[in-house]
């Protein structure tokens, strides 16, 4: 957290309204998201005990195992969970578009690809759980499961890992979301109650958020008073409707929350690198959606020495352009940057639209720009400056002195002997210029996978879930 | 015991503090917690005395919202059941593999059915002196076979109290070596953990380390001869299967042990306080506190809290003192995040006041005032409010 959001915060509880801390929104939202919200038995890993999900926020599909203990009554659950979810994410792969690669084949990306949303990081965490739990059953064998129930499995793993990926919006997590975009007046422990969050974006805080007789827990956990009152007796009824009308009261309240923090973020415009973020999605997407077609394995139980690292360095990058799309489309988050000195804004005061450096031929076009700027500068003369104005543009910092900074434009102003049209600022325009810039380090250089060297393991053997996965008890 | 106090001996202040409430003994998971807030004098004394935080907070109206559900429970003991049956064969299998004992067999010694005809408290008394004459007599022992001490009963000095506790842990012992055995119904997947149960069983094993170590050395033995690698056993993937990992709590031993030294010091957080001050419930009759909520409340707020928003998950009193913090406009209620950021600027008006410019910066205050000025300067231009 930075001083910028501690301060709305503070403002936040001053006014008892939460305070907005992006102008834009920074997730991708799908036309038809699939809200996922599971429900885990007390005391247990990975049992469900119900979800309720859907695309139409109307017609919520509630699915109940009504003996959660029964094993069976386990493994149906999870094929009526593909039963929705497979359909949902399949009718994302029909159509497509033809994308050509440098260097590469071309290959075929989704137009529009699934969206799940989840209510908190526990529902993260829980998806991450059945995923584990269902990927290595096997239709055939000695244990045999309903067909969908391993597809299903990779898919939930998969929309796990993408959640913890920076920038993806396949999976989101509503209370994230949220806290990405509004600042509330109390702490971020307490921004993990989607009800309570909610209240304090939409009136403010209502001290009913937190009690579990109106609003029960998000989950995946439910209210401990719930379970000894209500649902263990209905367990024991015996009565599978006494138990899905008792779930159902637990499940509908967050359901209706869930669609209320989707329509929080739908009231902001996107920001302008968010459909770029989304292509990559898709992208990602097609290849998951590919090798499941191919009948690839399931994810590995763990990844291989040079894997990981490889996932570590992709998830370093990603971060890392995350961080700076974020600031580039987003003044509020931009401000934080000026704040530690790293980026600063003001107004156009003088420009040097054909000022150049060398001579004859090696005379190069260096448009200078002084730019009078409130912020605390912090650079030093030579930094490597971008723009979020023109993004392609590329300077470097002159001096800085006394409010007054002087930057020479080095990238991104046309061919010509004078800078192109419009590429050079006017006197009077308003600029920010930041040394955040989308130069990252390229990939390191990781061996392949068939390299990896014996100290880290030797090459991975591919996982091939075998009969003792499937048979792995889930109780 | 000797039945006379000093008049302002610490031990006496303490009972005082409780009145006439009958005394919460401490078990492994409060005394873990102790740790989890320890600069906060409010709940040293509370806990120093013993005092039963629980009820005071549900007579205060604020209820502690921990509660633990009936199936939780039901799965704690089903797998605690079937990780010790048949004197703990299935425990000792593990410790075979985890410890790489040559040993074939070990002798198994249930301490819980000892006293249990007494009445509750000299009942303990009796399981702890029978648990520490089996522990002695290891020590001493020359013979190199493996025990297993399930139920033994530990103890601990809190601030003068004497707290037992009442483990589902076993102690075992081989070759003169002691180990912390603690059974947990947690899942490990995949070689994982959900970290923060992970890291509360690794907190309350160091309490038993050190009731155990503090045990050998009144009994003149070496206190190192407990590991502080303590065995873990959870339930494996998504099965019953119980998997035994070793766990090293030299760091929680540490901070309890820091905690518990500063407890002993509570003299000097009474020494501020008014004689008569008292967080007594009056229990009625029927157990059920008789005392004017207003005169306890204005009893706790007199001492110093210290709330962040991690109470939320380790004290009783949460919600009482996140109450207080409100009133007060505390910027302890956002986190010590927010706090760290702010720099020591406590209250929120104060902290708003230094950022539109109503208020001067105090002496040492004008860096952090500097940066809140130019954060809200920052704020209204981005959000176009001027
Ligand atoms: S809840 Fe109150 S008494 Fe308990 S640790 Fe926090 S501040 Fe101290």
């Amino acid at each position: 957290m930075s001083l910028l959001t501690s301060l709305a915060r503070l403002r936040a509880l001053d006014e008892g309204i939460a305070q907005p801390v992006a102008t834009v929104r920074h997730c991708h939202l799908s036309a038809r998201p699939m809200v996922f919200v599971p429900l885990r038995l007390s005391g247990e890993a990975a049992a469900p005990l119900a979800a309720m999900l859907g695309d139409d926020r109307d017609r919520p599909r509630l699915l109940v195992v009504p003996q959660p203990r029964n094993r069976d009554l386990r493994f149906a659950w999870a094929a009526e969970l593909a039963g929705v979810l497979l359909p949902y994410v399949e009718s994302f792969t029909a159509d497509t578009e033809t994308v050509e690669r440098r260097g590469g084949d071309p290959y075929e990306r989704a137009l529009d690809a699934p969206q799940l949303v989840v209510p908190n990081t526990g529902g993260v965490a829980f998806t991450r759980l059945l995923g584990r739990s269902t990927r290595f059953r096997r239709a055939d064998g000695p244990y045999p499961v309903p067909e969908s129930v391993p597809l299903l499995g990779r898919w939930l793993t998969y929309f796990a890992e993408r959640a913890a990926y920076p920038g993806s919006s396949l999976t989101l997590a509503a209370t994230e979301e949220l806290g990405r975009h509004w600042a509330s007046g109390q702490s971020g422990l307490e921004d993990g109650n989607l009800a309570s969050l909610v209240a304090w974006i939409t009136e403010g805080p209502r001290e009913e958020a937190e009690d579990p007789l109106v609003w029960p827990p998000a989950g995946p956990a439910t209210d401990p008073g719930f379970d000894a009152e209500v649902l263990a007796p209905a367990i024991d009824s015996g009565s599978a409707e006494r138990v899905t009308e008792a779930l159902r009261t637990q499940l509908a309240p967050t359901w209706r929350l869930m669609w209320q923090a989707l329509d929080l973020l739908a009231g902001l415009e996107p920001g302008a690198s968010v459909a770029q973020r989304w292509e990559q999605d898709r992208a990602s997407f097609s290849a998951m959606a590919e090798s499941v077609a191919e009948g690839g394995p399931p994810q590995p139980r763990r990844d291989g020495a040079v894997a990981a690292a490889a996932r570590l360095a992709r998830m370093e990058r990603a971060q890392a352009a995350y961080e700076v799309q974020r600031a580039y489309d987003d003044p509020l988050v931009m401000a934080e940057y000026r704040l530690t000195g790293e980026a600063f804004a003001g107004e156009v005061v003088e420009t040097v639209p054909d000022n150049a450096e060398g001579e004859g031929r090696s005379r190069k076009l260096r448009p200078l720009v002084v730019i009078k700027t409130d912020d605390p500068v912090l650079l030093p003369p030579g930094t490597a400056l971008g723009t979020p104005e023109r993004r392609a543009q590329g300077g470097e910092l002159v001096e800085a002195h006394e409010g007054l900074v002087t930057v020479k434009i080095t990238k991104g102003m046309g061919r010509g002997k004078t800078a192109a049209p419009g590429t050079v600022p006017d006197v009077g325009e308003r600029v920010c210029y930041t040394s955040l810039t989308g130069d990252f380090q390229g990939s390191p250089g990781l061996p392949d996978a068939e390299a990896t060297p014996w100290t880290h393991g030797g090459p991975p053997q591919q996982y091939v879930p075998d009969d003792e996965d499937a048979q792995e008890e889930w109780s | 015991m000797s039945g006379l106090k000093r008049e302002g001996d610490p031990a006496h202040r303490l009972d005082a503090l409780r009145g006439t409430t009958p005394p919460r003994p401490h078990d492994a998971r409060a005394i873990a917690a102790l740790a989890a807030n320890p600069g906060c004098a409010r709940r040293a004394l509370m806990d120093g005395a013993g005092l039963d935080k629980d009820a005071a907070a549900r007579h205060l109206g604020f209820p502690a919202p921990f509660g633990q559900s009936p199936f939780a429970i039901t799965r704690g003991n089903a797998f605690e059941a079937l990780v010790k049956a048949d004197g703990c064969a299935e425990l000792l299998r593990m410790l075979r593999e985890l410890l790489r004992l040559p040993v074939a067999e070990v002798a198994y010694h249930d301490v819980e059915n000892v006293g249990e005809n007494a009445d509750a408290r000299s009942g303990a008394h009796l399981r702890h002196a029978h648990t520490r004459s089996l522990i002695d007599r290891a020590a001493r022992g020359e013979d190199d076979a493996g025990t297993l001490y399930d139920h033994p009963l530990l103890a601990l000095t809190i601030a003068g109290h004497t707290a037992f506790l009442e483990p589902d842990v076993v102690a075992f012992q081989l070759g003169g070596r002691f180990h912390i055995v603690e059974i947990k119904s947690f899942a490990v997947i995949d070689g994982q953990a959900e970290p923060s149960a992970a890291a509360a069983a690794a907190r309350q094993a160091a309490v038993y380390v050190l009731a155990l170590r503090t045990l050998l050395e009144e009994l003149g033995h070496d206190p190192l001869r407990v590991s502080h690698d303590v065995v873990l056993v959870c339930p494996e993937n998504f099965a019953n299967r119980p998997v035994a990992t070793l766990v090293d709590v030299r760091r929680q031993l540490a901070v309890l042990r820091r905690q518990l030294a500063r407890m002993t010091t509570l003299d000097r957080l009474m020494a501020g306080l008014p004689e008569d001050l008292t967080f007594d419930l009056r229990p009625g009759e029927d157990g059920r506190p008789t005392r004017p909520v207003a005169e306890l409340a204005d009893a706790v707020r007199r001492t110093t809290a210290r709330y962040a928003p991690d109470c939320l998950s380790t004290c009783d009193l949460c919600f009482f003192c996140r109450d207080e913090a409100r009133q007060e406009g505390a910027s302890d209620l956002l986190g010590r995040q927010v706090r760290d950021e702010l720099g020591g600027v406590a209250s929120v008006a104060e902290a708003l006041g230094l950022a539109d410019g109503s208020r001067d910066p105090a002496e040492g205050q004008e860096e952090i005032a500097r940066l809140l000025r130019n954060a809200e300067r920052l704020r209204r231009e981005c959000l176009g409010s001027v």
